[in-house]
């Protein structure tokens, strides 16, 4: 199918109307695996947010939770900080290979099967089935004028979308706050502006891609057909009509004259089945074609009629042109899943996985970062001594309050270090830092007058918990008027 | 647009443009594509309306909501004010010591006094507060008319030989410049002086020195040299000099003497900004 096939050419007009399409019902293997893929995505989607999580008294007892405010995302036992953002980075690096390998083994499942497009519209699909019947009844329906019935019908099932729509706004606010309360609150109208926002905007959203726009989206919007154009090759899998076997359709009973009369009759037998079902509306006969997501459901329509007329399943299928041609010359097809570019692939995935999976599991639980003062670099004290500002933040990142040893290296002795504000134990200051969270504090650090000191010292700043020895460090600089 | 001619290679309209051979193909977008185009322009006469949008000769339209960025920046400033103003009540009533104590006003007294620094005294102590020659330096822990928070919140309401009738005064003679001591006991006496820093004069005799010191000098400077908060004199015996710690500029000092002028801030200065004013200016040199 080219794009403008899509849509009823409306004479010399550069513009026309896009096309309805009218999906049939369809039942088979491929079919039950998308309904599997539809509850398993939208189930995870809806009820994720209800799943609790304990992770002490002081911090949210959702499981998985992006809590804006205090600027912390939480999944399961792993809290993410702003400043590891890297992780969330990993992720999406590690999602794009793994469509690419998806890509590379079996074409567009993504857009077939999983994407949030396909899947909100295929249970749209399914909500106007139930309510206005098959495809030969909505069509039917839609030329008849209006009727009591087809308004009733018609009301129902948007109403139904609606539902359906502002469930799906509905459970987006519910990953960015505590679901029972947010619910509640929604209910009763004292939840934050945002919240109905939100809502609002993606209850538009759903209701408009998934009711209206529905394969438009895919035609016109979406970059991933164009994308994975670019990133396929000759042997990736790929919904395919086997022409070598379906040509020259005709009929069963054309078919019956022409073998009489000893003419080559292909398998195909033009019911129109596949383009029925497809909820693109492309004719997959044409061959591989933006329009096609692939979710496979023409196949399961093809092997149903196959069964029917009493030829073998399997006139479409996942399969490449490349063995098209040589089936088609007598030759065996190859299926060819393990290549280079599989392999290099996978091999992203388990690299990139490896070193997130290594990086979560050895990161510290504390950390400090250091901040010399701008204006005055140093401070010349009367005893002839220099001092120098900084200002020191602590991170502790466990669920419990820590106190930290502060103290600094790569200075001559007799220094002196302390911490506005902070109490001092054996010369160091000892910072109480809450659970969870970070402490800033103001440290000056005291060279006394007759050290031999050069303009700029690199040092190191330590922190250690004082109950279990866990260290940080970050370095810098102490600044002294330059030597004459 | 009678013309209808179909391309051969793609089986497409073509819409009967032709450029050097060039024909372009009719492949029709979609109506909604359209629809979306037609929306933006209603949203643009809309948006025209409601909000200033056309200039014209003196003003401009002002569109239906009256909205004005001015104007909503001037609210957020008023309500910033009136934010302000609670906690600022709270720091006109208490003491510069439980401002120190409750991080809450402390953190409003260190912003407010930051800010307030940099309008009024950075010109002569500097952004930094690291002063400069004649402006004393407020980071370090040195003060000639004391470094405690009730100290520098006097000095700053009254000043030092301002227009105040409070202010804080004393002064060094004149002691070359008036005849009271001659240019070799001047440098006997710089001589000592700077002995005890560590430094030295030349042709200095420092034992004379300190005896001109007792007879002169300590009844501010104090017989140990190390100055008086209660008379301003500052201390002789560190590292920081106001007016440099040379040879040449201690002499300069003695023949002439400095009288530095600080302003009273008392009329000035609402007593809240004072009083953040004297808590930052503490907090700088380590509040010592």
């Amino acid at each position: 199918m080219r794009v403008d096939e899509n849509v009823t050419a409306g004479g010399d007009s550069y513009y026309a109307a896009a096309r309805k399409n009218y999906p049939a019902a369809v039942s088979g293997r491929l079919r039950t695996i998308k309904w599997s893929v539809l509850i398993i995505t939208l189930g995870i989607y809806y009820f994720l947010p209800f799943i609790r999580w304990d992770r002490g008294p002081d911090a949210p007892g959702q499981a998985v939770l992006i809590d804006m405010a205090g600027r912390k995302a939480y999944f399961f036992g792993i809290e993410i900080w702003p400043q590891e953002v890297y992780y969330l980075t990993g992720l999406l690096v590690l999602a794009s290979i793994a469509l690419f390998l998806m890509n590379a083994v079996a074409g567009r499942i993504w857009c077939g099967y999983l994407c949030p497009q396909t899947v909100w519209t295929d249970l749209y699909f399914a909500v106007e089935r139930w309510i206005e019947g098959d495809r030969r009844d909505r069509i039917l329906m839609d030329r008849a004028p209006m009727s009591a019935g087809k308004l009733a019908r018609k009301a129902v099932k948007h109403l139904i979308w609606l539902l359906i729509a502002v469930g799906t706004g509905g459970a987006w606010v519910l990953y960015f706050g505590d679901a029972p309360t947010i619910i509640k609150d929604t209910f009763t109208g004292n939840a934050a502006p945002i919240v109905y926002i939100w809502i609002g905007l993606l209850t538009f959203t759903t209701y408009s891609l998934a009711g209206f726009m529905r394969e438009q989206v895919c035609l016109y919007m979406c970059p991933w057909p164009r994308i994975q154009a670019a990133l396929t090759d000759e042997w990736a899998l790929n919904v395919t009509y086997r022409t070598d076997r379906g040509e020259p359709r005709m009929s069963v009973r054309t078919g019956q004259r022409a073998k009489a009369a000893g003419a080559a009759v292909g398998d195909c037998i033009d019911c129109k089945a596949c383009v029925q079902v497809c909820p693109t509306g492309v004719d997959i006969r044409e061959g591989l074609q933006l329009g096609c997501i692939q979710c496979g459901l023409c196949i399961d329509a093809c092997d149903t009629v196959m069964k029917k007329v009493g030829r073998e399943p399997g006139l479409i299928g996942y399969d490449t042109d490349m063995n098209i041609a040589r089936r088609a010359e007598g030759k065996p097809p190859i299926y060819r899943i393990v290549r280079p570019r599989t392999v290099l692939y996978a091999a992203l995935i388990v690299i990139i996985g490896a070193v997130m999976a290594y990086a979560l599991a050895n990161r510290a639980f504390q950390g400090v970062s250091v901040l010399h003062d701008r204006n005055p670099l140093y401070v010349g004290l009367s005893d002839g001594g220099v001092r120098n500002g900084y200002t020191v933040r602590l991170i502790n990142k466990r669920q419990e309050a820590r106190h930290f040893a502060l103290t600094v290296s790569g200075l001559p002795a007799g220094f002196a270090i302390e911490a506005q504000g902070v109490p001092s134990a054996a010369g160091k200051p000892v910072v109480d830092v809450p659970a969870d969270t970070t402490r800033e504090v103001r440290v000056l650090v005291m060279v006394p007058g007759g050290a031999a000191l050069p303009a700029s010292t690199p040092i190191e700043f330590y922190i250690v918990d004082t109950d279990n020895g866990e260290k940080a460090s970050a370095s810098d600089f102490f600044r002294a008027p330059p030597p004459n | 647009m009678a013309h209808e001619e179909i391309d051969k290679v793609t089986g497409v309209a073509t819409t009967g443009h032709e450029w050097d051979g060039i024909k372009e193909l009719n492949n029709p977008l979609p109506r909604w594509w359209l629809w979306v185009f037609y929306a933006t322009i209603v949203f643009a006469v809309g948006y025209v309306f409601v909000y200033p949008a056309v200039p014209l000769v003196s003003g401009y339209t002002t569109g239906l909501l009256g909205h004005s960025q001015r104007a909503s920046a001037l609210a957020d400033a008023e309500a910033g004010k009136a934010a302000r103003a609670e906690i600022g009540q709270g720091l006109a009533e208490a003491s510069l010591d439980q401002i120190k104590a409750d991080p809450k006003m402390l953190e409003f007294a260190m912003a407010q006094g930051k800010a307030a620094f940099g309008d009024n005294c950075a010109p002569c102590h500097g952004s930094g507060a690291t002063g400069s020659r004649g402006y004393p330096n407020l980071q370090d822990d040195d003060w000639l008319w004391g470094g405690t928070l009730d100290d520098i919140h006097t000095t700053i309401t009254v000043g030092i030989r301002s227009t105040s009738e409070d202010t804080r005064v004393n002064d060094m003679p004149r002691f070359g410049d008036d005849g009271l001591l001659d240019a070799k006991q001047i440098r006997d006496v710089a001589g000592f002086v700077l002995s005890l820093s560590g430094g030295s004069v030349q042709g200095a005799d420092v034992a004379a020195g300190k005896e001109i010191f007792a007879e002169n000098c300590t009844s501010c400077h104090g017989d140990d040299a190390k100055g008086s908060h209660e008379l301003g004199a500052p201390n002789l015996t560190d590292h920081i000099w106001l007016y440099g710690g040379d040879e040449a500029s201690v002499i300069n000092t003695i023949t002439h003497a400095h009288r530095g002028v600080m302003p009273t801030w008392g009329g000035k200065l609402d007593p809240v900004t004072i009083k953040s004013l004297a808590v930052y200016v503490h907090d700088l040199g380590g509040g010592t």
